[in-house]
């Protein structure tokens, strides 16, 4: 039985104009695997899984979750997932504890709350009010909430957004020991290390739709190269911009991409195609004035087929 | 690998038990709302109470216009002082005397004239919009007029009678435990809810198999709880303080505490169904309550108002609550001598609720 079976998701918004949020959207997904919605902001990726949770009615579609249809088998779906969405503001003034079995109280069944806390690492703040507790923290409570009804299938929003790096990692920690016990994870991002490192599947969604699906290792192969050289030339009153077809000939390139002034390369074989490289621009009295390679990333994919970065700020960030 | 303990037998959770205990939390740990909620109504009560008490009706001020009789005048007042009149009767020029008279200083302004016969000549000042200042000539004249030589022919026995009952803080306290329900209806359920939604934790529920029945008890019972001690701490204080009666029966005084409370339970949850910004709910309530505040008969009878508007007036939600409070506390009324306020309160709370429900927003 699949944990997510969704086909032909639509969702129009009547607004002043009306907003087509979702515009056939097909997802399937494997119960034990973790599944990532990667896209930017505004792509349709938190409708879709509001959908997916019950929260919102879909336009139009068919969603399966674990066999169950939203408007039959309501409950039944409820007792099986876990959620955490984007900034929800739990109260201040109760403890991890009070909030924890809170939660506990509306499953039949699930996990202690003295056990899910040393799950998510926050024993030590059983009795702190979630007032008092970091970003971090309130965000690591947030999933531990999703997780005390012991659900089949999570759901989660962008769960590390605006967080530290340890707070990242820590996150990702839970993420997998929730995975590796055979259950299924449903995760948005816009965050392309996350997608890569976390998920064993990706949807890469723009404007409603999924324009690229496959593990992040096919994916990345789409481009034709786990490597990618960037370089610019210009100076001395020289133009910033080669013609594609005096690159595409090098050895083990397989895509040429300009984006602003930067030349982007993907290759398979640095080691060959670098000196080559070199080797043209001399031979075309070009002078290069910048250099980087780098490893392909899922963030190269979405340029490729959208045109444009997950997220401008994004762009540079590597961790 | 993850030890799932997840059999229900070792430990059985009630979810709205749950849903309750911490409503409560958060309130109790809110200092703000035990300030509001118990002592606001306390201070409201003893400052009032004390600011409004009855002085007793004896004390009249008396200004005397300063010429040669004034003494003489003085005299006739002051001496001889009885147990049913006294009089604080001062010499002031004439323009002293006017401007305390237009300022409410003086009750009335007292001219001896100059006599041509053996009887003496006063003149009066006083105002005829002002009870006291009638109150006070009439007495004025009766003293001046016994000082002169009056006899009476008719016997005459006077008995005091002062039972609490129709003192104003006898009128005040019912009034303000009506209008602590009214703000406990709107503020701890409608605007809690609000602000839960716009904290994004009602949806967050919604994702889990919490009823929303549930949620919605919670809230109301929660508040209940704090509303009944509010009125409890309120009638013992008014009790034993200033001695503030109940002539009804308890059972009918909490039935009454109880409609009104889910009457306005209803109120405050259908102004919050469908409120998306804090801003909004604020005006809201603003907007209902200030008519109830300044019409309902907290602070002095709304029969003050003209008739036109008395129909209107009847049906706020607030209205007949006080008026059924007034009716069993001070003349020990029957709840069934309070049918139609009854009637009223239960149809204000069926259709709020009904609407609520169907129209309430949970993101």
């Amino acid at each position: 039985m699949l944990a997510i079976h969704c086909q032909q998701l639509f969702k129009r918004y009547d607004s002043k104009p009306p907003v087509d949020a979702v515009r056939g959207l097909d997802l399937t997904v494997e119960q034990g695997e973790c599944f990532g919605l990667l896209g930017p902001n505004g792509a349709g990726k938190t409708t879709t899984i509001e959908i997916l949770e019950g929260l919102l009615d879909a336009t139009s579609g068919d969603v399966e979750i674990l066999g169950y249809r939203w408007g039959r088998h309501d409950d039944e779906i409820r007792q099986r997932i876990g959620i955490s969405l984007q900034e929800t503001r739990l109260s201040e003034k109760l403890s991890i504890r009070e909030t924890l079995t809170l939660f506990r109280s509306f499953y039949r069944r699930g996990i202690e709350p003295n056990e899910v806390m040393t799950r998510v690492s926050l024993e030590e703040k059983a009795n702190s009010w979630v007032r008092d507790l970091s970003g971090g923290q309130k965000q690591r409570l947030a999933v531990a909430c999703a997780l005390v009804g012991e659900p089949d299938l999570l759901f989660l929003d962008e769960p590390t957004t605006g967080l530290d790096p340890q707070s990242r990692r820590q996150l990702w920690d839970i993420i997998r020991g929730f995975r590796q016990a055979g259950r299924t994870v449903l995760l948005t991002t816009h965050y392309m290390d996350e997608a890569e490192r976390l998920c064993d599947r990706v949807a890469i969604v723009d404007q409603g739709r999924v324009i690229a699906l496959g593990t992040p290792r096919e994916l990345i192969s789409s481009l034709g190269g786990q490597h990618v050289i960037e370089f610019t030339v210009g100076g001395n009153g020289q133009s910033p911009s080669i013609p594609t077809e005096n690159l595409l000939d090098l050895p083990a390139v397989s895509a040429v991409r300009t984006e602003d002034n930067r030349i982007c390369l993907s290759v398979d074989e640095p080691h060959i195609a670098l000196p080559a490289l070199l080797e043209r621009l001399t031979a075309m009295h070009r002078d290069l004035t910048g250099l980087t390679t780098r490893h392909a990333s899922l963030e190269d994919v979405f340029v490729k087929l959208a045109g444009r970065h997950l997220s401008e700020a994004d762009q540079n960030t590597s961790t | 690998m993850m030890n799932s303990a997840s059999d229900n037998t070792t430990r059985r959770y009630w979810p709205l038990g749950q849903l309750i205990a911490c409503r409560m939390r958060e309130f109790a740990r809110e200092p703000e709302a035990w300030i509001w909620t118990y002592g606001f109504p306390i201070i409201v009560t003893v400052a009032l109470g004390v600011a409004f008490r009855n002085q007793p009706a004896t004390q009249i001020v008396v200004d005397i216009v300063d010429n040669p009789q004034a003494s003489a005048t003085q005299e006739a007042l002051t001496l001889k002082p009885d147990s049913l009149q006294h009089f604080k009767a001062e010499i002031f020029s004439q323009e002293q005397t006017q401007l305390r008279l237009r300022t409410g200083k003086t009750d009335v302004v007292v001219t001896a004239a100059e006599s041509n016969s053996a009887s003496p000549h006063y003149e009066y000042r006083f105002d005829p919009t002002r009870p006291q200042s009638v109150l006070a000539r009439n007495a004025v004249d009766d003293r001046l007029q016994r000082a002169a030589g009056r006899r009476d022919p008719a016997q005459v026995d006077s008995v005091a009678v002062d039972e609490p009952g129709g003192r104003y803080i006898d009128f005040l306290v019912p009034g303000l435990l009506g209008v602590n329900l009214l703000g406990g209806g709107l503020w701890g359920v409608g605007f809690v809810t609000v602000e839960m939604r716009l904290r994004k934790l009602l949806k967050r529920f919604l994702a889990t198999p919490m009823k929303k029945w549930q949620f919605l008890i919670a809230v109301m019972s929660s508040r209940f709880v704090f509303s009944v001690a509010q009125a409890l701490i309120l009638l013992v204080f008014a009790r034993y303080v200033f001695g503030v009666p109940n002539r009804g029966s308890v059972i009918a005084l909490g039935f009454l505490i109880l409609i009104g409370s889910i009457m306005f339970f209803g109120i405050g949850l259908l102004l919050a169904s469908r409120v998306k910004t804090q801003d909004a709910i604020f005006g809201l309530m603003n907007l209902v309550q200030i008519p109830m505040w300044v019409l309902s008969g907290i602070f002095f009878s709304s029969d003050r108002f003209p008739d036109a508007i008395q129909p209107f007036i009847k049906l706020l939600p607030l209205t007949p609550l006080i008026n059924s409070l007034r009716a069993v506390m001070l003349e020990g009324a029957s709840l069934v001598s309070q049918a139609t306020a009854i009637g009223i309160m239960a149809a204000w709370a069926i259709i709020c609720f009904a609407v609520a429900l169907r129209i309430f927003r949970w993101q």
